[in-house]
């Protein structure tokens, strides 16, 4: 050992004293964080807070449909509670929950010790937290202080003319305007991250076809909210001159045009919806060939699908606008690009099929989860197929059928699959494993309250009920479907509750996970549970897509079979 | 087996895998046709279906009940409210998109079927048995299969092209189907929260209850609607006649309808546009020629002068009403809210959604939000006594 300085031997000497404050060093930790693993957990924190709020707004307002004419809320505030209910899903609850997933698994999966950018990642999560304490505090500050306050009521995507100051006087508008903003710059910058960690960071060994496939998923989920957050801001900065600088983008009255605020919303708004869904094919990407034992069939296929959805899913958006009018050969195209978007979804589907084909499925709850999502996932595609049927959109568009297509996807696909993510990563963020048996409870009456509400969902639709209705006639024949869908929202909050006892349960009593307690193939199962701040002792050097397996079948490495 | 992506020299795979892929290829030589199954498949449905439906027909018309029509969906229409329901179509574009929505049904149950066949019982088959926890071994891993790749991909394609090509024939002939030249035309504007329907060509302005004539199956009469909005968004749907199309300011949409029966059309407004979206109802009356030129007589007199309710027409055009309302024949000229000339006559009020009786029609004027809270008619102030005269004013505008 080299001689040491004085300053050096000085600070060896002494006595580490205690911290006065244990519990505010601990959150100060978390606050000046740049560790992407922590960043992680505090975007999925952040989520899981915002899913409980907007579920309830959810179960008011299945509450006031439950019957026709009720009064349990008033109109104006079940319009609130829509607008409200869909912006925290998406925005606060979709986005970050599954950023936060991606900020924590992408170092460790590419062997990497953080991400590209650390101090753009704390910025990130921070400008879209902001986003979601704005939004909520309209219910304060919407109309200025005097009154009760305004939350936005416009509908989450606040079609034009609704929104200018005309329509939507006092400043419940604005404030959905600038959440939606910040959360689209906090978006930008995880992204950028995503995208640079996995191109330059990546281990020795894992070249671009090694890379596992959740990380593939989250570069193509990174480059279409790079490409479509510029054309949302555009719209929300257009919006406001509107509002405020005397501008008529969208003022009808003056010339403007309603259509192009659609326009410019749903080039956003498709994709995004892409940018929710794509994570979850990456978490049944990891997770369904671990539990079937088998690797994933077809990785080349797969990474070429994953790829086509995303330049596809940014030529469907006027697939929204099939009623406003775009005429036959507009509509013509965009039933095309639709249907299209199908084929390569469904070759996944086929490629997940033929991974479970031949295995040795292990119903763990986080497989059980999968499942479910492979199963709700088929139908929410179909449903889609229907809808892509520009003539049967007439019909359906507006309608309860497609809030019951795109709850399919929303809660029966892609929160089925964070489920299982949570079940299947919880071990490694936290070093216990959650109870299995909870765990069963948790799926079972989640399962049941789902199809409870959505599938007798779809009926409303084709019986001609329209969405954003905070009531309906009684003589339409929709009560008794609007009550069966009403009472499978008591399961999926008692599921919801379950899994988040199981949660604080086992961080406390779990058995301890181990590095490896799945017996799985990628680098984030390398190192242990929880991982520490450098994530590896030494950065592995690789030969394969499963460097674990060929560690643990030295005689026959996946490196033989791959190209 | 033929040569794939990722042959091992390690265990050869299970047998169910070959069973799997010799049943692929097999099914390809042996039924190469098998895709044009797909296209003519409705046909063959309609083929074997007349077969066992008698018989299932007469188990449910039952000992000596009245027999049903020969018609699919009836059981499911006794079940099911016909109300609004799309898949009970009622004019040529319900029909159009009800037809193509058998085939798109068709066909997206059969892809659930199979695929969900598959996956159960792939989950069954190959679930992990407890007797195998003794025999560590991992199952033969697979990397993939050229060959099963691209045949559902190219399988999948095949249905998208047949799809697209049905649906974009029902799109053009419904989006531009030929106009006649004596076709009725009607201007509708969305208003926040009610409807107005202009007849340019007979002068009729009313509002809220459309009239339309009716044909029948074999010589149907279209009406051609001419759609904008004076504010926000709204949308026309009346799910029994059309797909809904959107009114939305500063453009102007077309659509057409022609019940092929006479009746009562319900609907709403279909695109989020405020408070009352719920309550902006449709009431379109399909009516016979007969009754319909009958009606566009009545519509073009001016509004009644009954000498009974001339205190209450006085309390009406001294106070604010005239700066909203249009009574013909009198100095209300407002263009704001609803036509009210023959008002009336019609069986409801506030857009579809209060029955039109003389209490409702003095409790809507007293307090609007009453009904419907949030539109844009504010409380009129009036004493109960110009209530009662003004109510029974405007029932005397039939």
């Amino acid at each position: 050992m080299a001689t040491q300085t004085p300053e050096i031997e000085i600070l060896n000497q002494s006595t580490p004293t205690e911290p006065r404050h244990p519990w505010l060093e601990v959150l100060h930790g978390w606050v000046t964080t740049v560790d992407h693993k922590k960043i992680g957990l505090m975007y999925i924190g952040y989520a899981l807070l915002f899913l409980v709020i907007a579920g309830v707004e959810a179960l008011l307002m299945r509450v006031q449909l439950a019957i026709p004419n009720n009064t349990f809320v008033s109109p104006q505030v079940f319009n609130r509670l829509f607008t409200m209910h869909g912006t925290t899903m998406v925005f606060f609850v979709g986005m970050p929950i599954l950023f936060g997933f991606g900020n924590y698994l992408i170092p460790l999966m590419i062997g990497a010790r953080d991400m590209a950018f650390p101090r753009l990642n704390a910025f990130s999560f921070w400008i879209s937290a902001f986003g979601g304490l704005l939004l909520y505090f309209s219910f304060l500050g919407g109309d200025g202080l005097y009154g009760a306050g305004n939350a936005p009521d416009v509908g989450w995507f606040a079609y034009a003319p609704l929104t200018s100051r005309v329509f939507s006087p006092g400043h419940s508008t604005d404030y959905w305007t600038l959440a939606v903003l910040l959360s689209g710059v906090g978006s930008v910058g995880t992204a950028l991250n995503i995208i640079a960690t996995a191109i330059c960071m990546r281990c020795p060994g894992m070249k671009m076809s090694r890379l596992p496939l959740l990380v593939w998923l989250y570069i193509v989920t990174s480059g279409l909210a790079l490409i479509i957050v510029s054309p949302l801001t555009a719209a929300q900065i257009m919006l406001m001159l509107d509002r405020y600088a005397g501008a008529h983008f969208f003022d009808t009255q003056a010339g403007g045009s309603a259509v192009l605020w659609m326009h410019f919303f749903w080039i956003f708004g498709h994709p995004e919806v892409y940018v929710l869904v794509l994570p979850a094919f990456a978490f049944a990407n990891e997770i369904i060939p671990v539990f079937s034992r088998k690797a994933i069939f077809g990785y080349p296929a797969m990474v070429a699908a994953s790829v086509g959805i995303g330049f596809i899913s940014l030529s469907v958006w006027a697939h929204h606008m099939f009623t406003v009018g775009l005429g036959a050969g507009a509509n013509t195209f965009f039933t095309l690009a639709t249907m299209v978007i199908a084929v390569p979804t469904g070759i996944k589907i086929f490629n997940w099929l033929a991974t479970l084909w031949g295995g040795r499925i292990h119903f763990t709850v986080a497989m059980m989860f999968a499942v479910g999502f492979l199963f709700q996932f088929l139908i929410a595609g179909l449903t889609g197929i229907m809808l892509s049927v520009s003539p049967l959109d007439w019909q359906l568009s507006g309608s309860y059928f497609v809030v019951a297509h795109f709850h399919y996807v929303l809660v029966g696909a892609i929160l089925f699959m964070i489920f299982s993510a949570f079940y299947y990563w919880y071990p490694k963020m936290s070093g216990r494993m959650l109870s299995e048996k909870i765990g069963k409870w948790h799926f079972w009456l989640f399962l049941i309250g789902f199809h409870l509400t959505f599938d007798f969902m779809h009926v409303p639709g084709i019986l001609g009920m329209p969405r954003r209705v905070y009531t309906y006639e009684a003589d339409r024949g929709w009560m008794i479907w609007n009550v069966i869908v009403s009472s499978g929202a008591i399961f999926q909050t008692i599921g919801t509750l379950l899994f988040v006892y199981n949660m604080i349960r086992a961080y406390f009593k779990g058995p301890i996970a181990g590095a490896d307690p799945w017996d799985a193939w990628t680098l984030e199962w390398a190192t242990s549970s929880p991982p520490p701040d450098y994530n590896f002792e030494t950065i592995p050097t690789i030969r394969s897509r499963r460097p674990l397996w060929d560690l643990k079948h030295p005689e026959d490495p996946d490196s033989n079979y791959e190209f | 087996m033929g040569a794939g992506v990722g042959r091992s020299n390690r265990p050869a795979p299970t047998k169910s895998f070959c069973r799997f892929t010799r049943l692929v290829r097999f099914a390809q030589r042996r039924y190469p046709l098998a895709r044009l199954a797909l296209i003519s498949a409705p046909k063959f449905y309609r083929r074997h279906f007349g077969r066992w439906y008698p018989a299932l027909k007469r188990t449910l018309a039952g000992a000596g009940r009245r027999r049903q029509e020969a018609d699919a969906l009836s059981f499911v229409r006794r079940v099911v409210s016909q109300v609004t329901n799309i898949f009970a179509p009622a004019a040529t574009p319900a029909h159009a998109i009800f037809h193509l929505s058998l085939l798109v049904l068709g066909i997206t149950s059969c892809i659930f079927l199979v695929v969900s066949g598959l996956l159960l019982y792939a989950l069954i088959r190959f679930r992990n048995r407890a007797s195998a926890t003794s025999d560590p071994q991992e199952p033969a891993q697979i990397y993939g299969s050229n060959q099963i790749e691209l045949s559902w991909t190219v399988i999948p394609v095949l249905i998208v092209v047949m799809l697209f090509l049905a649906t974009a024939r029902i799109i053009f002939s419904t989006e531009n189907a030929p106009k006649p030249s004596d076709a009725l035309d009607i201007t509708v504007i969305g208003h926040q929260f009610w409807w107005e329907y202009r007849y340019p060509k007979l002068g009729v302005v009313t509002a809220n209850e459309l009239h339309i004539p009716t044909g029948d199956a074999a010589h149907p009469i279209p009406s051609y609607l001419t759609m904008s909005s004076a504010d926000t968004d709204h949308s026309f749907w009346v799910p029994r006649l059309a797909g809904k199309m959107d009114l939305i300011p500063n453009k102007i949409n077309t659509m057409w309808i022609d019940p092929l029966e006479p009746g009562l059309f319900l609907g709403q407004c279909g695109q989020y546009c405020g408070t009352q979206h719920a309550k902006m109802l449709i009431r379109v009356y399909a009516d016979r020629p007969a009754q319909f030129a009958a009606w566009v007589a009545h519509q073009l007199q001016p509004a009644a002068q009954d000498p009974a309710a001339a205190e209450g027409q006085a309390v009406f055009l001294r106070n604010a009403c005239i700066s909203c309302h249009t009574v013909a024949g009198t100095t209300a000229a407002g263009r704001f809210g609803p036509d009210l000339t023959h008002v009336g006559g019609r069986d409801t009020i506030a857009s579809g959604s209060v029955p039109n009786t003389a209490a409702n029609l003095r409790a809507f004027v007293d307090n609007p939000a009453h009904f419907k809270p949030g539109a844009l008619m504010p409380e009129m102030h009036l004493n109960a006594h110009d209530l009662d005269a003004v109510a029974a004013y405007l029932t005397t505008l039939k």
